[in-house]
Order: structure tokens, then sequence, then C-alpha cells
């Protein structure tokens, strides 16, 4: 049994909440690259170009890409040959107040209905999956309000099928508009049960953009959601153009026989997340 | 064609009536920072016959909350929130002098109805740009509300914080209309 001290944890976890808000990912950022190359809308492009310049600035000033540093939410891989010495959920925790308090991020949580800051940007959005091996896993988005309220999940019955998939998820981006700060990111989750489709399509958020979905077919509707959610013409920040979303990412998981669970979990364009593996 | 305009802050009747949806301003002068929370207080303020926290007449209101001001800087990332949230607070202050508001996305009929009525702007910002406009931000100061954190109202001086008019005084919308009939 592999021992893992839980300083370490809190470590590693204050240090990727803080780079992981400084500076985008390089497929991001490649994403950003190609869609300015390919954008025809002047506004559009002024904008992409304004978020390069943003993503340049606050990795070479270390301010934050974006005020909103997002509710911190991780998704831990605990391999089953690992001990934790100390408690996991509390050194996650201390490294997300340690993070956010030396890196300047703001703290975004509070209280549902006081509304009160709970001050530390904790308790943090933990998900935890125990898997074969002695490799601890970290997944941290910083994942902004906007975005998520512009999220939805639905029951669709069988029937509907990816044509209903399809239909909702494109309506969805459409409703959406210029709020969740186009060119987003869209998760999709299809199946699983009521809970698991959302869980689903914001894990599905961590695929890199330049990596398709291994199953080919999966590959297909994300190909063919990305184009009807381009189509829609909104463009950067909804000033209209080509650029409506960056990509598309599908998980799927089987349903019971009665149900197709169906989310959609929209990411901004700065789209802020790390991995360590301990 | 769009034109492009240089506004000194508080705004008049005579800066909001030229400004079309489309056009782009370069801001200067104090702007008031209030989001959620903030507005809640300040129009329960207001209602009990208490003063707002600032001068409401020409007052541009941008919704942000900024991130914290590490060493050596007035403010840290400082972008726009998405501004529908505000919707049902807005009429009522524009009722009472604001002539603009700065945040990002959709706005209802009701506030666009508003903006017509008393003669005022909504401008966008670009959203998840927080560090760029930081740059535009010369001071800030928590002026009410400071329990609140991020959420604190902020008076801030900004110079020439780029901004594009949303929607305007005579109807007019800059969002593209998404292809397709929701």
């Amino acid at each position: 049994m592999r021992q893992i001290d839980a300083r370490i944890i809190t470590q590693q976890v204050a240090d990727m909440v803080v780079q992981a808000n400084v500076e985008l990912p390089q497929d991001v950022l490649g994403a950003l690259t190609t869609a300015l190359a390919n954008e025809t809308s002047d506004a559009g492009r002024e904008v992409l170009q304004q978020l390069l310049d943003n993503a340049a600035l606050a990795k070479s000033t270390r301010l934050p890409l974006c005020q909103d540093t997002g509710l911190a939410v991780f998704f831990v891989e605990l391999g089953n040959e690992c001990h934790i010495v100390g408690d996991l959920t509390e050194a996650i925790n201390q490294g997300v107040r340690d993070g956010y308090r030396d890196g300047f991020l703001r703290k975004s949580s509070c209280h549902p209905l006081t509304r009160k800051n709970t001050g530390d940007n904790t308790p943090a959005i933990i998900h935890t999956d125990i898997v074969p091996g002695d490799t601890l896993t970290i997944k941290f988005m910083a994942k902004g309000g906007g975005s998520e309220n512009m999220s939805r999940a639905t029951m669709l019955t069988p029937a509907q099928g990816w044509e209903g998939i399809r239909d909702f998820v494109v309506r969805r981006m459409a409703e959406a508009g210029p709020n969740p700060c186009p060119p987003t990111i869209v998760g999709v989750g299809i199946g699983g049960t009521f809970d698991l489709a959302p869980i689903l399509a914001k894990k599905a958020l961590f695929r890199p953009l330049d990596v398709p979905h291994p199953d080919p077919e999966i590959a297909a509707m994300e190909d063919e959601l990305f184009a009807a959610i381009n189509a829609l013409g909104i463009g950067p920040m909804g000033l209209g153009g080509r650029t409506t979303c960056l990509g598309v990412r599908i998980n799927m998981a089987p349903c019971h026989i009665a149900s197709l669970p169906l989310a959609v979990n929209v990411q901004c364009h700065s789209s802020r997340h790390l991995e360590v593996h301990i | 064609m769009s034109k492009e305009f240089k506004l000194q802050t508080p705004l008049t009747d005579e800066d909001i009536e030229p400004l079309r949806a489309g056009d782009k301003v370069l801001l200067s002068g104090l702007v008031y920072t209030a989001r959620d929370s903030a507005h809640k207080k300040i129009v329960q303020a207001l209602e009990a016959g208490l003063p707002s926290p600032f001068p409401l007449q020409g007052a541009v209101i941008y919704y942000v909350g900024p991130s914290p001001a590490p060493e050596g800087r007035p403010i840290g990332s400082a972008g726009p929130t998405t501004s529908y949230r505000m919707d049902s607070f807005a009429p009522y202050l524009h009722s009472l002098g604001v002539k603009a508001s700065i945040g990002k996305g959709k706005r209802n009929d009701a506030v666009k109805k508003s903006l017509r009525e008393h003669k005022a702007v909504y401008f966008g910002a670009t959203g998840g740009a927080g560090a760029l406009i930081s740059q535009c931000i010369e001071q800030a100061k928590v002026i009410a509300y400071e329990e609140l954190g991020p959420e604190a109202v902020r008076v801030l001086k900004v110079k020439d914080f780029p901004l594009l008019v949303i929607n305007d005084a005579f109807g007019g919308e800059l969002y593209a209309q998404p292809a397709i009939d929701l």
C-alpha cells in the first residue's frame, strides 16, 4: 500500500488552482488562434484577439484570466492501492483556501439563500472515483458562474433519440446566446440517470480540444453538433460570426430502458483546468 | 457604420443621444460597481428612503466583482459579469438617473423599454478579458457593503475603458440573432 501524505495534496492543489487561473491550456490557446484565422466577422476577430492578448497578459502578470475564478471543482481518481495519511477532502479544501488566498483569486462561494460569502472559496465540489493502481489523480476546473448558469439537464424519451438530443443542445446554445461568454465549449452528457448525466457532461469538458473522441461514431456526433452550433452565427461574445463554440465534448453511459437523460454543461472560452498525478 | 466616441462620466442626455448600437466608446471617469447582492441592497435602501451609496444622476454602473488586488495594483482582474441578473433592478435605477450599465449578455424587454424611456444605454465589455480590462482601471475603492467581499460597491477611476453600445436609447441592438426559430 502506497502512503500519500495529505499535506502533499494540499500543496499540489494550492499550486494548481493558481496555475489554472492564470494560464490557459495550450489546446484552448490553439483553438482560439485557429478561430481567429477562420473568423470572418470584424467584431468577432477583435474579441478573439482580445482574448489572446488577455491570456498573454495573465500569464506574464499572474493576474487571473477572468475575475470569476470559479467554484473549485475537482474530479479525483484515487488508486485503490493508495493510503491517504490524513483527510483527503480536508486536504483539498485547505489547498483551495491557500491557493485562492495567496494567488489573489476571487472567492465566489456563498450561502444559497443569505448569499453570505464563505470567505475562502470552500467547500470545493469534489467527485471521487476509486480506480485500480497506486496513483492519485486530481483534476481541477475553475468553473465560472456565467456559463454554469446557461447549463441545463432534461429527461428525454427514448423515442426522441439523437434527433431530440441534437435539437435540445443546439436550442440551448441558441437561447444562451451571448450570455455564457462564447466561443464556448459544450459538454454533453448522454445517458446514465438524472444525477449522472450532468457529471458526464462536466467530465467531458476535461478532454482537450485537440483530442478527438476515441469512438468514431461519437466523434461524428460531436462534429455534427459543433457545425450546428457554429451555424447559429452568434459569434464571439454574441457579436456575430462563425465562432460560437470551440468544441463539443460528449460522454455517454448506458441508461434505463424508459429514459434518455441529457445534460448540457456550458463552459466559457476561458476553459481553465489542470490535472496532477501524485 | 459604427462610430467611435470618447466619453467622460457622469453621462448626460447629450452624451447618450448620438450613441447607436455597434458604436465603440472609450469611457473615462468614475464608474460604480454593483452586481447581484449590491443591487438588492441599493434598491432596498432607496425604497426605505435612505441615500444611494453613490450619486445616481448620470451614473454608470459596472456589473463586476473583481478579483483581489495584488500588491502594487489598484485592482485584480475585472471583466463584466452577465447582465440579465440585474434586469429586475435596472429600470428603477434608470428612472433615478442612471445613464448606463456595463456588462455582458442579453437584457430583457423591460430594460430595453426603460433605456428608451430614460435615455440610457447598455454597454458591453469583453467577458473573460478581465486581466486586460484591469489595465484601464487607475484607482479602486470600496464605498459600501464591504461585507459582500467581491460584491461590495466600489468606485473605479477608469481611463479609456473600451466598450461597445449593445442596446441604445432608440431600440437598437447589436447582438446577433441566432439562425434558428426560438
